[in-house]
This record gives structure tokens, C-alpha cells and sequence, in this order.
């Protein structure tokens, strides 16, 4: 008997502090929102810096944002999973049509994609979109083929076979590769499209940014694409680029830049451009915007203002953060362009944002 | 303790303990009921994951079945951008990547379990059994990176360019050397099995009785006869059990081979060239399949790769049964 009494006032003691620490707040005062994202792998980096420094700007929101894939960013926002999506991609009309709501791509920085290569010494190499779609295509197979050589005049190039490396996960960082080269080459329009993931005519598939990587770093001949921070921060050779303009350019953070700069005196209003091919003399023609996607009318006002805030934020404190992080930002036309959709954002039919 | 008890227990010291408490527990059929019940409810639990694994995969399957029928299974083409799906290169990628992998892998994996439990002296056995149970715990990606920094260059560099020279009339070991391709995947893939294989191969052989062993050296075997003919028949299914799990896990097996196996959907002769397999592009393109029908295809795949699991493990223990007659004789 004496036991029983034992264990039920153990019971019930135990009972009482489950209850107090489930009815105290987490840790402050405040009450946190918690803001769910979902989406896009490649500014994975960059949106969880932003989240670390914008708890200090407002401390009543935290974010969590799953980096799954642009596919399943697409998808959860369009089945109202998640609060925001991201994307690196712009999402096709079919898609917008599935939506039970106004979708609105807000382009958040940019990224760029480099054409790496393994050969002796590793010179300096710069090709036109044309020879860079013929290459991948498989009709330009050795290093000194004359159409490379006539656009790299002095320098030597051996006689070894080029060896492709491309993508083998779906990825944002093969759909603007493919789609640069889409623009520059009907002959790949037609044979191959674009795409997250592609049927590639010639090549060996590496998984991510470091397989890819590997596969070029240990393959003499080898030649394959990468993201820029990548590159950069992995010292591997990336080739310049001919542009719209006819200029061989570099990829940089601002050549990144100039490229939506370039693009945006005739920006469509939805912010759904393709930034491959752009115009511009310093523009670095392989760029392209990740977007969030969000609900042009916020199913929850708190939530929402909250959401229309950070935005704001973004596009403009958040920007500062981009250099660290080998991002480019967005250029100042862009950001103006930007502030004007943002203000659209509405719960109800009331704009979530205080004119300023 | 109640008088009654403290009587029993007692009054009859000729009792074993054992039989004590049977007697003191009377016949609990409760228990026996209770027990029972709790397996038929695990067994029911599994039996309901696997019904649902395989209805979940159906239902979601069905677009990509409506559309190419039969000819998904058979198709070359792996398009996402026009949506022409065929799986045909995944199977070939993912059976013979598995061929190649378990070929290298029975051989060791046996022979380091035979190595263990028979032959080695007793210091040496734990530290070695020890060592290659760490190989089992190596994360998947670790072997991947392994993969394309070491061997895959290794391959390109000594191993295919010999192979090529030497046995270059097989269709085998035709084409450029890559270092990436099914040779590197079957490689990595019997690295990973051989710990599985070894570990629980060595478990069984501890597990037969010495008087086997007795009874062979008895009659004048020598250690080599007493292993062949006295414990390894013995052992038998145990072993068949160790090297279906190592099958299990070549078949299944997803990021080390991705990383090293080219990722090309393409059926080649040649062990150079790259390949593909299924587990491979369902890690690779299902985070970003954004259209249905592209999903659907994946799934199909899975479900697939479902199949072509139970067939190859369903034939592997055909093989064993057809060929493990002429063993029975000895063992019976």
C-alpha cells in the first residue's frame, strides 16, 4: 500500500511539472512566430545567414527553412505547406495555374554558373555560347579542335579528348547552364531543352557541385560547370564567357550583377526572366536570379506582415551579407522594381505593408 | 511470502531451481497467450508496412504506367525534358553493378569468415574481426568521396589501361578509361559488402558445434577437409543468410555508387564505361521532378527496384538450392 501511495505521488508531482513547463513560454517573454520555408539547395547559404542576423532585427519571428529542392519548394507552397518557397527556377505557367492562389516570384540574389576545365598549366580559355553548345553536344571531341583554337589564339592546347562533366542530380545550377545554352544554339533547343535534369548527349554525371568538381579536378582533358562561389572558393579555372555584346567576359560578382542591371530596363512585371544571354558590355552571360515565392494575398495577417517585413529587409539590409557569401546582389534598379511588388502583398485586399 | 510457498519451497530440496519456479508458477498460459499475441502484432506490423511500401508505390506509379506501359520497363530513353521515360539502363545499371560487386565480394567475405573462425590464432582474431566490423560503420558518402578522389584515379591510371591491354579482347574491358563507370561502382559496392559478409559469416561458423569439428579430424581430415566437409555444409544456410544481406545491400546501395558510377543511362558491354543505376537517379532527380508525370516515373522506378530486389534475392536462393544438392549428401 505504502508503495502505491509512493508512486502516485511521484506521478503526480511529475504530472504537475510536465504542465508548468508546457504552459511557460520557450525562453523570453516575447512570443516567437515561426516562419516555415522550403525550396531551393543553391542560396541555401546566404537565407540562413539572413535568418541568423534578422532574429536581431526582430526577435519575434524565427525562421526554418528545409533545403529540399526547388521541385519541393515548388510544391509545398503550391499545396500551402510552407509559408514561403524558393525556387531557382522561375515557375512555368502550368504550374502558377495549380496554385489556389497568386503566386509572386521575388528574386532574392544572384548566382552564376562557370565552365571549368583540367588541362596542363590550366591557361586561361574563353569560348563563345556556339562552341560551348557544340562541345556538350558532343560535335567538338578534342582540346585542339581548330574552332577552340581560333578563339584562343597563343595558347597551347594538347591533343586529349575533351571529357564532359555535368550535373547528375537535378539541379538549378544545370537548368541555367542548359538554358544558356538553349539561347545561344537552336541545334540544343531542339535536341535537348532545358531542365533541372537533361538527357545529355556525351559525359559522365558527378552528384553536386563537389562531384562534379572531383570528376574535372582528377580527369586530365575533363571539362564540366559549376556554380561561381564554388569555383571561387575552390580555386578552379573558369573560362570567359562571349556575351550578348560580343565581349569575352569573366565571371564575377559584379559581371553577376551587370547581368540583371543589363536586364532590367525591359524586367517582365512578374519578375519570370531568364538572365542567361543578357544584354550589357560587362554583362557575364551564364546568371541568374533564385526567387521566394509567396502568396500575393497572405492567408494570415500576422504571419503576413510579418513575411512583407523580412522581405523588405532583404532586398536591402539583407543584401550586404551577399559579398561575404560569393552571392551577387541585386542591382539598385532591380531593388526599386522589387519595392513596389512587395507593397502588393495584401491580407484581404489590405496591403500588409506600411507606406513609407 | 506466504506459509504455502515458504512449505514448497522447503519441503522439496530434491527440486531443481529451474523446476521450482515452473512449479511455482503454475501453468501460466496467460503468458504463453500474451507472448504469442505480441508476435502475431509485430509480424502483422510488418506484414502492413510492406502492403502499404508496395500499394503506396503502386498508386503513385499508375500515371507513369498508363503512359508507357510495358515499354518503361523495356525503353532505352531517360528524357525528363520531353518526357520519354525508360528504365531499362537503371535495371542493367543497378543488376550488373550489384554482379560485379557481390563477384569480388562472396570470394573475400567467406574467406575472411572462414579466416576468423577456423584458422586464425586467437590473438590475432579479435583485433582483425574488430577492424572489419569498422569498415561496415564507414558512412556511405565516405566511401563515395573515397571513391572519386582515390580509386576512381587509380583505375584510370594503373588498373583499367592494364586490364585494357591484357584482356582487351573481352567486350569487358573495351573503351576509354574513365576511372568513373561500373568497374569503380562494383568495386566500391564489394568493399562495402565484404564487412557484412565477413561479420556474419564468422558468427555462423562460431556457431557450429565442435563436435563436428572433432568428429571430422577424428576420422583424419585435415583442417582444410574439416572446414570443406565438416562445418562450412554445416553453416550452410547461415552463410547463404550473410551473403544475401551483402546482396541485399549492393542492390539498395545509393550515394557511394552515384558517386562514382558516371551516372549515364546507357547499357555498354564494357565495365569502363559509366552506367546508371536505380537507386542512383531516384537520389539524384526526385528532389527536383517538379511535373507529375516526371514523378510518377521515379516511383516506378522505386518500385522497380522493389521488384527486381525480391527477383534477384528469390533466384539467388534457387541457384544456391539447385546447386547445394550435392552438399546435402555429405551433411545428411
Amino acid at each position: 500500500m505504502f508503495k502505491v501511495r509512493m508512486i502516485a505521488r511521484i506521478m503526480g508531482s511529475a504530472l504537475v511539472a510536465l504542465l508548468l513547463i508546457a504552459a511557460s513560454p520557450p525562453n523570453s517573454a516575447v512570443a516567437q512566430t515561426l516562419m516555415n520555408g522550403a525550396g531551393a539547395t543553391f542560396p541555401y547559404p546566404i537565407y540562413s545567414k539572413w535568418f541568423d542576423e534578422y532574429i536581431k532585427v526582430d526577435p519575434s519571428v524565427r525562421f526554418n527553412y528545409q533545403s529540399i529542392g526547388s521541385g519541393g519548394g515548388i510544391r509545398q507552397i503550391t499545396e500551402r505547406t510552407v509559408d514561403f518557397g524558393a525556387s531557382d527556377g522561375p515557375m512555368t505557367d502550368d504550374q502558377l495555374k495549380k496554385a489556389p492562389g497568386e503566386l509572386l516570384h521575388i528574386p532574392t540574389v544572384l548566382g552564376a554558373v562557370v565552365a571549368t576545365y583540367n588541362l596542363p598549366g590550366n591557361p586561361k580559355l574563353q569560348f563563345t555560347g556556339e562552341l560551348l553548345a557544340d562541345i556538350f553536344l558532343g560535335k567538338v571531341t578534342s582540346w585542339d579542335d581548330d574552332r577552340i583554337k581560333s578563339v584562343n589564339p597563343g595558347v597551347r592546347l594538347p591533343k586529349t579528348p575533351i571529357v564532359i562533366v555535368h550535373r547528375s542530380d537535378g539541379s538549378g545550377t544545370t537548368y541555367i547552364w542548359v538554358d544558356y545554352l538553349c539561347k545561344v544554339s537552336k541545334e540544343w533547343e531542339g535536341k535537348v531543352g532545358r531542365g533541372t535534369s537533361v538527357k545529355w548527349p556525351v559525359g559522365l554525371g558527378g552528384k553536386g557541385n563537389e562531384g562534379v568538381a572531383g570528376q574535372v579536378k582528377n580527369t586530365p582533358g575533363a571539362f564540366g560547370y559549376v556554380e561561381l562561389a564554388y569555383a571561387i572558393t575552390n580555386k578552379l579555372p573558369a573560362a570567359a564567357i562571349r556575351n550578348a555584346a560580343g565581349k569575352f567576359v569573366e565571371a564575377s560578382i559584379e559581371s553577376t550583377t551587370a547581368a540583371a542591371a543589363g536586364a532590367a530596363s525591359n524586367m517582365p512585371a512578374d519578375f519570370r526572366v531568364s538572365l542567361t544571354n543578357a544584354p550589357g558590355d560587362s554583362t557575364y552571360p551564364i546568371a541568374s536570379f533564385t526567387w521566394l515565392l509567396v502568396y500575393k494575398d497572405q492567408p494570415d495577417e500576422a504571419k503576413g506582415k510579418l513575411l512583407v517585413k523580412f522581405l523588405w529587409w532583404a532586398i536591402h539590409d539583407g543584401q550586404k551579407y551577399t559579398a561575404d557569401l560569393l552571392y551577387a546582389p541585386l542591382p539598385m534598379p532591380v531593388v526599386k522594381q522589387l519595392e513596389a511588388k512587395i507593397r502588393q502583398i495584401t491580407f484581404q485586399g489590405k496591403p500588409l505593408l506600411a507606406s513609407r | 511470502m506466504s506459509e504455502a510457498d515458504a512449505r514448497r519451497g522447503g519441503g522439496s530440496q530434491a527440486v531443481s531451481l529451474p523446476r521450482a519456479f515452473f512449479i511455482a508458477s503454475g501453468r501460466n498460459v496467460w503468458g504463453d497467450r500474451l507472448f504469442q499475441g505480441c508476435l502475431y502484432a509485430v509480424i502483422a506490423l510488418f506484414l502492413a508496412i510492406m502492403v502499404g511500401m508496395v500499394g503506396a508505390l503502386v498508386v503513385e506509379s499508375l500515371p507513369a504506367a498508363r503512359r508507357f506501359g510495358l515499354s518503361f520497363v523495356f525503353g532505352l530513353e531517360w528524357d525528363p525534358v520531353q518526357e520519354s521515360f525508360g528504365a531499362l539502363p537503371f535495371i542493367y545499371g543497378t543488376v550488373v553493378s550489384a554482379a560485379v560487386g557481390m563477384a569480388l565480394a562472396v570470394p573475400l567475405g567467406i574467406g575472411a569468415a572462414i579466416y576468423l573462425a577456423e584458422v586464425a590464432p586467437f590473438p590475432v582474431r579479435a583485433p582483425v574481426g574488430f577492424l572489419i566490423e569498422l569498415l561496415a560503420a564507414v558512412p556511405s558518402v565516405v566511401y563515395g568521396l573515397w571513391g572519386i578522389f582515390v580509386l576512381a584515379p587509380f583505375l584510370r591510371q594503373w588498373v583499367e589501361p592494364a586490364l585494357g591491354s591484357t584482356l582487351g579482347w573481352l567486350p569487358l574491358f573495351k573503351g576509354p578509361p574513365y576511372g568513373v563507370g561500373m568497374l569503380a561502382a562494383g568495386l566500391i559496392l564489394s568493399v562495402m559488402t565484404v564487412p557484412f559478409i565477413a561479420t556474419v559469416g564468422r558468427e555462423v561458423l562460431l556457431a557450429v558445434p565442435n563436435t563436428q569439428r572433432e568428429a571430422a579430424l577424428a576420422l583424419g581430415a585435415t583442417s582444410w577437409e574439416t572446414t570443406r566437409v565438416a562445418v562450412l555444409p554445416y553453416g550452410r544456410s547461415g552463410l547463404i543468410g550473410a551473403v544475401l544481406l551483402g546482396l541485399g545491400r549492393a542492390l539498395g546501395e545509393t550515394m557511394a555508387v552515384t558517386m562514382v558510377i558516371g551516372n549515364r543511362p546507357e547499357i555498354s558491354a564494357s565495365l569502363f564505361a559509366p552506367g546508371y543505376t536505380m537507386a542512383s537517379v531516384l537520389a539524384n532527380e526526385f528532389t527536383e521532378a517538379t511535373s507529375d508525370l516526371y514523378l510518377s516515373a521515379l516511383v516506378e522506378i522505386g518500385l522497380l527496384l522493389f521488384v527486381v530486389t525480391v527477383l534477384v534475392n528469390a533466384l539467388a536462393r534457387l541457384l544456391v538450392w539447385t546447386v547445394g544438392g550435392a552438399v546435402k549428401g555429405i551433411r545428411e
